[in-house]
């Protein structure tokens, strides 16, 4: 009797689980193929059950659809939990799906002025316990950072040292040397960034004052001290014999509103017959220097990929291919100048010979 | 990145409106028609890509040769890298549903059904093109209550049905819920006209990760095809003689074996010399 009853209980047991389970089992005949890092199911069974259901087969949509997110569902479901601010919260695995990227990769840095010297001489960093032993205080502290083991800026004597002026105070000696110390740091930080960034800083070569420099680099130094100030130098006295330096006029020079009128009334007719005319004008200057530029940027562009590959497969075959390309861009630029250069001079000149004159009888293909 | 074409109707407007609401903030709607081809000339989607930064777009024009067209896309690098042009049969848009939305910013949840979206390779791409506009961000942890919808794509008879479900959690005996859905979004019949698809090198470009994210191989270990994992452990060289083995202490030499062996390699080693 008892057996039985027990056995009863099991079987009922088994029942309600298997009602519970039908609630969210679903049965398919290939299993789904899941992606939880993007929440994504592929459902590859063959949608034979839509075939016949005619052209609006929303209801037969719906079924699948439920069917297919049941199984979605619970697989999310047997995901780790856990407990973030009162929500019970899913950790999702890495996406499996390779998606293509929207930008390309990034290039690798170039190395470090400390990274370089430590690959040549073969400098590899131990590894450092993260506390140290203090005896001062008796504990195990920091090796560096906030109640660090030996912090030399909360000691209250400072022996003044042999060869030291009595008179100097130690204590902001070592506050200065600090400063001196974490400036050098940035720039140094800030040094190796413009290097990967390819960005030029602006550099103080000839301005640290040596003991031997000559006079127009003192003087060049003198003019960076003047225009150093918070009015770009426009209030900085002159001494009394000093000159005013040449070349830091304006850069653009405009003419007064009225005065020449006979320059006015030229320049004007010139104006209108350019603008009148059917052909277009021809500025070889401009045209010229244009086309320099862009050789010279093929080059160095030419000369990038070069110095690449030229990396990648072993140096030779790449610096052979520099040096065909050296001479003729030369020669080429020399002859591009030359033709340039006998334009300068009133530029509207330059403008005007169309076609008659050809400046130097040498002109780039 | 959603844009009008120069003839865009009321049903595709309505369309990259919906995209919109169901993308947002990820997106950004042009209100103003731009009158270019996107299968002819790719300089301009360029261009605003550049501008605004985003590399997956929908384009929507109307034309009688082509009504109610729809072209999807993605770049890399600020080139286009794959297109593919969908026309909108049937079309039910958000406001006509009465339902309640869910709120925007959700990460929603995709299901593809149907065999087609493997066989073909326009289709592989349609799906990987779908997969990356509509999944949300990546996220490490999300929270269970917050599944709200579901996006579900079927292709069936050369068609793509689109349809978006908003997520009923019912009661059921165990932990896991049982799902209801109830119609929520808007829903697509989509037919695949032209593609533009990349060429596979680029396609391989695009695809190539850092060498930080590739999974780390572990060494000496190999699986097997039934499941079985093995291990190689290399040794050095043993000196068999001198193998500590099991001592049996009858196998142990006696003194008198001993001084046999001795004066046996004393003979071996006179006669070599």
């Amino acid at each position: 009797m008892e057996g039985q009853s027990v056995e009863e209980l099991l079987a009922k047991a088994e029942q309600g689980e298997a009602e519970k389970l039908q609630r969210i089992t679903v049965l398919k005949e290939l299993e789904l193929e899941f992606d939880l890092g993007n929440l994504l199911a592929s459902d590859r069974n063959p949608p034979t059950g839509l075939r016949c259901a005619g052209p609006t087969p929303e209801a037969e949509l719906r079924a699948l659809a439920r069917d297919n997110t049941q199984l979605l569902i619970n697989q999310l479901w047997q995901l780790p939990t856990e407990r973030v601010e009162e929500a019970i919260v899913a950790r999702l695995p890495e996406p499996t799906t390779r998606l293509p990227r929207e930008k390309p990769l990034p290039r690798p840095r170039p190395l470090t002025r400390w990274q370089q010297f430590a690959r040549l001489k073969g400098i590899r960093s131990k590894k450092k316990t993260n506390l140290v032993w203090d005896e001062v205080s008796g504990q195990w502290r920091r090796r560096w950072g906030y109640q660090r083991a030996r912090d030399d800026t909360k000691e209250w004597l400072i022996e003044v040292p042999g060869n030291a002026d009595p008179l100097e105070d130690q204590f902001a000696k070592r506050i200065q040397a600090k400063k001196e110390r974490v400036a050098k740091n940035e720039l140094n930080r800030l040094r190796n960034l413009a290097r990967a960034h390819k960005m030029q800083l602006p550099s103080g070569a000839g301005l640290h004052p040596t003991g031997h420099q000559s006079k127009e680099e003192l003087g060049r130094a003198m003019q960076v001290a003047k225009v150093s100030t918070a009015s770009v130098g426009r209030f900085q006295e002159r001494l009394p014999k000093e000159k005013a330096p040449r070349g830091s006029g304006k850069k653009r020079k405009f003419q007064p509103l009225f005065g020449d009128f006979a320059a006015e009334k030229k320049n004007q007719l010139e104006l209108l017959r350019i603008m009148n005319s059917k052909k277009p004008q021809l500025d070889v200057t401009r045209a010229t220097n244009k086309q320099m530029r862009e050789e010279d940027q093929e080059e160095a562009a030419k000369r990038r990929k070069m110095s690449q590959k030229g990396k990648r497969k072993g140096g030779r075959q790449g610096l052979g291919g520099k040096r065909k390309g050296g001479p003729p861009s030369q020669g080429g630029k020399r002859k591009g100048g030359l033709g340039g250069k006998m334009n300068t001079g009133p530029p509207g000149f330059g403008g005007k010979r169309k076609g008659g004159q050809r400046p130097g009888g040498k002109r780039r293909k | 990145m959603l844009i009008k074409g120069g003839n865009a109707n009321a049903t595709v407007t309505q369309v990259l409106k919906d995209v919109y609401a169901l993308k947002k903030p990820y997106s950004v709607l042009y209100k103003k028609k731009n009158i270019t081809r996107p299968f002819e000339d790719q300089t301009s989607l360029e261009f605003f890509s550049k501008k605004s930064d985003c590399s997956l777009f929908m384009f929507g024009s109307h034309n009688k040769k082509r009504p109610n067209n729809l072209v999807i896309g993605r770049m890399y690098d600020y080139h286009v890298l794959d297109m593919i042009e969908l026309g909108i049969e049937n079309f039910v848009s958000l406001k006509d549903i009465k339902n309640s939305k869910c709120p925007e910013g959700t990460k929603p949840m995709l299901i593809f059904a149907g065999d087609d979206f493997d066989v073909t390779e326009d289709y592989r791409r349609l799906k990987s093109l779908l997969i990356d506009f509509f999944r949300g961000p990546t996220v490490s942890n999300i929270r269970l209550a917050g599944l709200e919808y579901v996006l579900h794509f079927t292709a069936l008879n050369g068609k793509i049905y689109f349809r978006s479900y908003k997520l009923l959690l019912k009661k059921s005996g165990c932990r896991t819920p049982r799902i209801e859905l109830e119609e929520m979004g808007p829903s697509l019949d989509l037919v695949l006209r032209r593609t533009h698809l990349a060429s596979d090198d680029l396609y391989k470009l695009s695809m190539k990760m850092p060498k930080a994210l590739k999974p780390k191989k572990k060494k000496n270990i190999s699986h097997d095809t039934f499941g079985t994992t093995y291990g190689r452990i290399h040794m050095q060289k043993q000196d068999l003689s001198k193998l500590q083995t099991r001592k049996m202490k009858g196998l142990k030499k006696r003194p008198a074996e001993r001084i046999t062996e001795d004066q046996e390699k004393k003979s071996k080693r006179i006669k070599k010399n």
